[in-house]
């Protein structure tokens, strides 16, 4: 029982960290493009990067799901380094593209909200482009923590997608959410309270650790 | 013979089809204080953008030290970095006033940081908030640090709009010190952007005057305010001009 408690805490916690590096690694660049170029197609991604913020979590573990399945387009091809359905690999995939809009959004946001005669002051004082790109994401650095934090929020917490690709499958998929479902539809309520209380305890950590590094930073 | 540090010719900026600076030739001398004065919105503050390679001109050419710059052809970082601008506005980093003196020394990975550094805000008087978080400073100690910040760099060309716009009467005076023993001292050429007339006769050699992105006249100081050529200059120095 305790053990079982403990697995699907530590795979939630695996599966949400890997993705949320995932997510990071690729909406970190792509929201600092957006918020300090000019370049065209702009418009467009940003479009699509608030459609993404805004796009059902369920949805996408359906597309994950249809693409992954073995009679999808990616199923089919029977490609060594893609995920299987029902794995915490297809877990992973899902979170990380629900994550990364958020992490690319608000991290764009954040830099949008820079006075832009920053830039030039910066520029003035004699720094590359790359040193001006740097300097501003690091003027910023509360916002893209933030963005990271609300990238965990929204996918520690997510049930529709990892219950399609995952499957909540005992002791290889099943993470907090999914056993809490479970769980409450079985009317074992204390260990679906316990998960909850994990659950957020969790969320509340992760913003506290958050707010200790602002702080460090800040320093 | 006078060295000539930047050649401005036929030079405009325009800003959504308005043209905000029109200038036909204006040179600027090494090692002299110019000073623009100009009604609110006539083009100061773009001019200096100009001058610093901040903004790309729509017409015309910047011969500075000799090299020739237009909208095709801006110059490299090293060219650049021997230009500096305070801002009307001091924008800080959301860092300490050290570290913010220590950015652009930093960047240009100059001998004797820390020396030059600790030096420039001794200058300005911000020596002890050096570990203050610099956002968190009063408007006149921003402006004071970013002024630290310009001259710790020891730039050829230091371009400073209204540098003492938020300042108090004592202080006014020591940055007016300072810009004047910079300019002494190591013949820093400067272009000072400033609203009050006063200011600019303590402060320059020349003094020009720039109204609806025109240059109307250059002359030297205390000619500019003594027997100004054109009615417009005229009515600007004695505080008649109506805008
Ligand atoms: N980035 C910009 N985009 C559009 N218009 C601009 C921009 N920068 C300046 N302008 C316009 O160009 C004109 C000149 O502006 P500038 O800032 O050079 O004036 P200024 O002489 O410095 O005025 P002030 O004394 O009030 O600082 C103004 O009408 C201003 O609105
Ligand atoms: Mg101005």
């Amino acid at each position: 029982m305790i053990t079982d408690f403990s697995e699907i805490i530590t795979l939630s916690l695996r599966v949400s960290g890997i993705a949320l590096f995932f997510s990071t690694l690729l909406g970190l660049p792509i929201g600092a493009l957006i918020g300090l170029y000019r370049f065209p197609g702009r418009k467009l991604v940003v479009a699509l990067l608030y459609t993404g913020m805004g796009f059902p979590p369920v949805v996408i573990g359906l597309l994950v799901y249809l693409l992954l399945s073995r009679s999808g387009p990616l199923g089919s091809l029977g490609l060594p380094w893609l995920p299987e359905l029902f794995t915490p690999g297809a877990m992973i995939i899902a979170q990380t593209i629900i994550s990364f809009p958020m992490v690319a959004g608000f991290t764009m946001a954040a830099i949008l909200a820079i006075d832009p005669q920053l830039r030039q002051q910066i520029r003035s004082l004699g720094a590359s482009e790359w040193q001006i790109a740097m300097t501003l994401l690091s003027e910023v650095r509360l916002g893209v923590i933030v963005s990271i934090v609300a990238g965990f929020g929204s996918i520690i917490s997510e049930v529709g997608a990892v219950m399609l690709v995952g499957g909540n499958i005992a002791g290889r998929t099943r993470v907090m959410t999914t056993a809490i479902v479970l769980e409450t539809r079985k009317g074992n309520f204390d260990l679906a309270l316990a998960l909850g209380a994990v659950l957020l305890g969790l969320t509340f950590l992760a913003n506290l650790i958050m707010l200790r590094l602002q702080g460090k930073v800040l320093d | 013979m006078t060295e000539i540090v930047y050649q401005l010719r036929n030079l405009a900026k325009e800003y959504a089809g308005r043209r905000v600076l029109d200038i036909d030739f204006l040179d600027i001398y090494r090692g002299e204080v110019l000073a623009i004065v100009g009604p609110s919105g006539s083009g100061k503050s773009t001019l200096l953008q100009l001058l610093n390679f901040l903004e790309s001109p729509c017409q015309g050419t910047i011969t500075f030290n000799g090299e020739v710059y237009h909208s095709a052809r801006l110059p490299s970082l090293e060219v650049r970095r021997r230009v500096t601008t305070v801002f009307q506005r001091p924008l800080l980093l959301n860092r300490t006033v050290w570290q913010n003196v220590f950015y652009g020394l930093a960047l240009r990975n100059s001998p004797e940081r820390e020396q030059r550094a600790r030096q420039a805000l001794n200058q300005v008087g911000m020596l002890d908030a050096a570990h203050q978080g610099a956002l968190s400073l009063s408007g006149g100690e921003g402006q004071r640090v970013s002024l630290a910040r310009a001259i710790a760099l020891q730039p050829q060309v230091l371009l400073l709009d209204e540098p003492t716009a938020n300042l108090d009467p004592y202080n006014i005076r020591k940055i007016e010190d300072i810009i004047k023993d910079l300019n002494r001292d190591q013949q820093v050429t400067m272009v000072v952007v400033t609203h009050n007339i006063f200011q600019a006769r303590r402060l320059a050699q020349r003094v020009a005057f720039l109204m609806e992105g025109k240059l109307i006249e250059v002359a030297s100081n205390p000619a500019f305010f003594e027997s100004p050529q054109d009615a417009r200059t005229a009515a600007f120095v004695a505080g008649d001009m109506v805008y």
